[in-house]
């Protein structure tokens, strides 16, 4: 019992640093920092998502980012003055996801014979048509408005509350972003619970048995086309509900949000963090959204002290470190940085019988 | 018609260099089984290199001629290639041949992205103009104008090419390249040098991307530190519709996705009654690999993999 | 022995040919409810892909298979896994990085029905689902003999270790025909006999066996009736003495060993 109470302890603690993180940032850091934190958290989501696809199905996905494209774009097609239609968040965020995940099994459908590195060039391909027709369907008939993107996307509402802005509430003051924190971090919670209830289910083992061994787990009887299906849609559910956080946090969309690059980054985060391993994925996008950042913030004023000038291009120097800390980071554990620890699986099992009465 | 020819034309030329560039791609990967990202950057550094070269020689060596220039900015900038995957193989991918499966490939991204910006360092964020070397002459070919560059770019791309079949097919180092490309560890086991053929095939798809790095660039006019990467992955997206891994099959996705892409830029409109314009020409592209991997699993060229228990 | 009127599995001129070759030919028998059938042959006389028709990995070219009243030939290997059949593979096929535990888990799969819903809100009858699931493996893993290595990864079982997990995991999903291919492969003579126990033990609570198997000695032994393929073609078929005593046998295996 003492042990449970401990747990519960260190729940509620948890709990308030994450309450109070965003105004412990604002006041130390300043307000872009609230924002990049908005951002970790949404990569978060992002990230758990292409997990399960990468993660446990084990189906290399290099065009992940067209599902939170689909997300975004449902989002801010619907919510702007682009069409003058202004859905309300809290129906268009489930329906961003159910586009997200019928575009999933789209894609899936013709990729299941393939394997491995075909399969991956199949989705680079996929996520680089979606792109390709975001930034050209302005014509004949504008739907996405092309390069532009789609402007002015409505902000979460509820009631006369708009997250757009600054409310105070019980006194306190909130800014917009640090409203967007505390949305983002209740769907992220969401997320990672139901990424741990599926990693733990029926559909996860079938999930880790495909991803193991196709030819073995058809003989268990899983029918590993549907179950590939699944995964695609399931991490493109994700991957459609961050898109619409997006749109409504940053306010516009256009498609450059969307390329390659981004899709690579993502799977970076599940990799380096360790496939398959919700902490190690999280560890891995929380890294990837806030290195960059911090380097952006140090280098300048590095240079400076070092030469008295700016000697190297800020954004190449950072950029550099970011590729060289990739190179480094899978020298040093190749498994990815925090991986799935079989061995404590052995150990967790084997205090069972303790635990009893 | 006439269109339709020039189109073609183009496209036999963009073909050339996708060929060759996918050729380093299908080298390292029918050998580790390595999508090696980084090496669409190599052209980006081969062409860079060259510019270089030529750049810094022509005013102390007035009198050269324009063709002696292009060959040693090429010869340079295929050393400069040569040493920097051979270091990139042994510094970043040789301690990863036991890891994980995705292992290398976040590496390979990791060199991509630290080589791009490598070179925004030393080069800068600017478009660089190729100067050029060669005469500008332009040929009449069957209705459609082909440059001497061009013409040159495919000759050469077609001998580099043949010399490549020569090699695999012919040499000893050709014949341990396909044994490990059949089986990494039974040739190990015969006593074939594994490292010693990895560098090997490492540093041939580092020349051939220089060269065709150089070609890029003088095709263009223009070279710039972002001129790998989508390159390269077209490069890659060849190599797999032709069969990743079969030589061959390289030079046949290269040039058919140069032809196609080429095709596309100009008949798309029309085909789709305007509906589709230009822009549309890499959906072709992605969306005909599609097509194909999806009826062909293991490319054109691929050998099939059946489903064994 | 009344269900030995109505065959549980019946093959009916079962044919395949790869390329130019003919690896199966007219191949027919039967498959009494209950019984521990052997298929033995030479290498290369079509064993593996008669096995591999039986559970659908090849669609075979001529030929009907029923089984328990339904045809399944050209079935899917799922399919034929809701069906009824289970496999082991000869060159044993864990999900290797998985526990023992989760590989027989993995096993219910097709026996068991919570979805993604189910899994995220994880209802009170999902609840109760995982948990037979998870005794039901546990008791699986006892029965062959390594529920002291349930949370151990798969791949680090010992080689009999994994073939008894192989066991478990294809038991899992309740087969009425568990298919084995060479399942004493590469084990000691003890181990073979364990085996042996194991399997009678496997066919005493119903299921029905069908073996393919190098080894003579554990054919003849546990075997109730035995067929012989060569060169693709079905030789003998009948009680294990009257097989080895058939000369056209011993010729086949003399002429392929000799």
């Amino acid at each position: 019992m003492k042990r449970r109470w401990t747990l519960w302890i260190a729940y509620a603690l948890l709990a308030a640093a994450l309450a109070a993180l965003p105004f412990l940032v604002e006041q130390n850091l300043g307000r872009t920092w609230v924002r990049t934190l908005d951002f970790a958290l949404l990569y978060i989501m992002l990230a758990l998502g292409l997990n399960i696809v990468v993660g446990y199905a084990g189906l290399l996905d290099l065009g992940y980012i067209a599902f939170y494209a689909v997300g975004a774009y449902a989002y801010a097609l619907l919510a702007s003055p682009h069409f003058g239609i202004h859905g309300p968040f809290w129906a268009l965020l489930p329906l961003g996801a159910m586009l997200a995940a019928l575009f999933g099994a789209l894609l899936g459908a013709p990729t299941l014979r393939l394997r491995g590195d075909y399969l991956a060039i199949v989705t680079l391909g996929f996520g680089e048509i979606v792109r390709i027709f975001l930034n050209n369907l302005n014509a004949p008939v504008n739907i996405t408005n092309g390069p532009q993107g789609v402007n002015l996307v409505d902000p979460i509402r509820l009631g006369n509350w708009s997250w757009g802005r600054s409310q105070s509430w019980l006194g306190v003051e909130f800014s917009s972003a640090q409203l967007y924190y505390y949305v983002f971090l209740a769907l992220a919670l969401l997320i990672i619970l139901a990424s741990l209830r599926l990693e733990n289910s029926r559909i996860g083992r079938a999930w880790e048995a495909i991803r193991e061994d196709e030819v073995a787990a058809a003989a268990m009887g899983i029918n590993t086309r549907n179950i590939k299906l699944l995964a695609f849609a399931m991490g493109a559910s994700f991957g459609g509900v961050s898109g619409g956080l997006f749109a409504s946090f940053q306010g516009f969309v256009s498609p450059e949000s969307f390329g390659l690059m981004e899709s690579i980054t993502v799977l970076c985060m599940v990799v380096l963090g360790g496939m398959g391993h919700i902490p190690g994925v999280i560890l891995g996008a929380l890294l990837l959204t806030l290195m960059p950042e911090v380097l952006r913030h140090t280098i300048v004023p590095l240079q400076k002290t070092l030469f008295g000038q700016v000697v190297v291009d800020a954004e190449a120097a950072r950029m550099l470190l970011f590729g060289l800390a990739l190179i480094w980071a899978m020298q040093w554990r190749p498994a990815g940085l925090w991986p799935s620890p079989t061995r404590r699986r052995e150990l967790a099992r084997r205090q069972q019988p303790e635990a009893g009465p | 018609m006439d269109i339709f020819i020039q189109q073609l034309v183009n496209g036999v030329v963009l073909g050339s260099i996708y060929a060759l560039v996918a050729l380093g791609y299908t080298l390292v990967y029918g050998i580790l089984g390595l999508i090696n990202f980084a090496h669409g950057e190599l052209v980006m550094v081969g062409a860079l290199v060259a510019l270089s070269v030529v750049r810094t020689l022509s005013p102390l060596l007035p009198g050269l001629p324009g063709w002696v220039l292009a060959l040693l900015g090429t010869a340079v900038a295929a050393g400069v290639c040569a040493l920097l995957a051979i270091l990139i193989e042994r510094v970043a991918y040789r301690p990863l041949r036991h890891a994980p499966r995705l292992a290398p490939l976040i590496t390979a991204i990791g060199v991509s992205i630290a080589l791009q910006n490598l070179a925004m360092v030393i080069w800068g964020r600017q478009y660089h103009s190729v100067p050029p070397l060669l005469p500008a002459a332009s040929h009449q070919f069957a209705g459609a104008a082909i440059t001497e560059v061009q013409i040159l770019i495919v000759a050469l791309a077609a001998l580099l090419m043949a010399g490549l079949i020569g090699l695999v097919h012919r040499t000893r180092l050709g014949r341990a390249m396909r044994a490990c490309a059949e089986n990494i560890q039974v040739a190990e086991l015969m006593g074939v040098n594994v490292n010693a053929i990895v560098v090997a095939a490492f540093v041939i798809g580092a020349v051939l991307a220089a060269v065709a790095g150089v070609m890029v660039s003088a095709n263009y006019g223009l070279a710039h530190y972002h001129m790998g990467f989508l390159l390269g992955l077209k490069a890659f997206t060849a190599a797999v519709l032709g069969g990743i891994g079969n030589v061959g099959g390289a030079m046949l996705g290269g040039l058919l996705l140069g032809i196609m892409e080429s095709l596309g830029a100009g008949y798309l409109e029309d085909l789709s009654g305007g509906f589709l314009g230009s822009h549309y020409q890499d959906v072709l592209a992605f969306f005909v690999l599609i097509l194909v991997l999806v009826s062909r699993p293991s490319g054109l060229l691929g050998e099939r993999v059946g489903q064994r228990a | 022995m009344n269900q030995a009127a109505v065959p549980l599995l019946l093959a009916e001129g079962l044919g395949k040919r790869f390329g130019g070759v003919q690896a199966l030919q007219d191949v027919s028998f039967e498959l009494r409810a209950g019984e521990i059938f052997g298929l033995i042959g030479p290498n290369g006389a079509g064993k593996t892909t008669l096995f591999n028709l039986l559970t659908g990995i090849y669609r075979p070219d001529q030929g009907h298979i029923r089984f328990a009243g339904r045809e399944l030939g050209g079935r899917k290997p799922h399919e034929i896994a809701l069906a009824g059949i289970a496999r082991t593979f000869q060159n044993i096929r864990l999900f290797a990085h998985l526990t023992a535990l989760e590989n027989v888990m993995i096993g219910r799969h097709g026996r068991t029905r919570a979805g993604v819903l189910g899994a995220v809100l994880r209802p009170a009858w999902v609840r109760a689902e995982e948990r037979a699931i998870r005794d039901h493996a546990l008791q699986l893993l006892d029965d062959v003999g390594i529920a002291s290595r349930a949370d151990s990864l798969a791949q680090h079982l010992s080689y009999g270790d994994q073939r008894r997990l192989e066991i478990a995991r294809a038991l899992a999903t309740q087969p009425k025909l568990l298919a084995l291919d060479e399942p004493a492969a590469g084990m000691n003579g003890a181990e073979t006999t364990e085996l042996k126990t194991l399997l009678q033990r496997i066919r005493g609570t119903g299921v029905t066996l069908l073996l393919v198997e190098h080894d003579m000695k554990l054919v003849m032994g546990l075997c109730d009736r035995v067929m012989v393929l060569d060169y693709g073609r079905k030789l003998a078929e009948g009680l294990p003495a009257a097989v080895r005593a058939d000369p056209r046998v011993v010729e086949a295996y003399l002429g392929a060993e000799a």
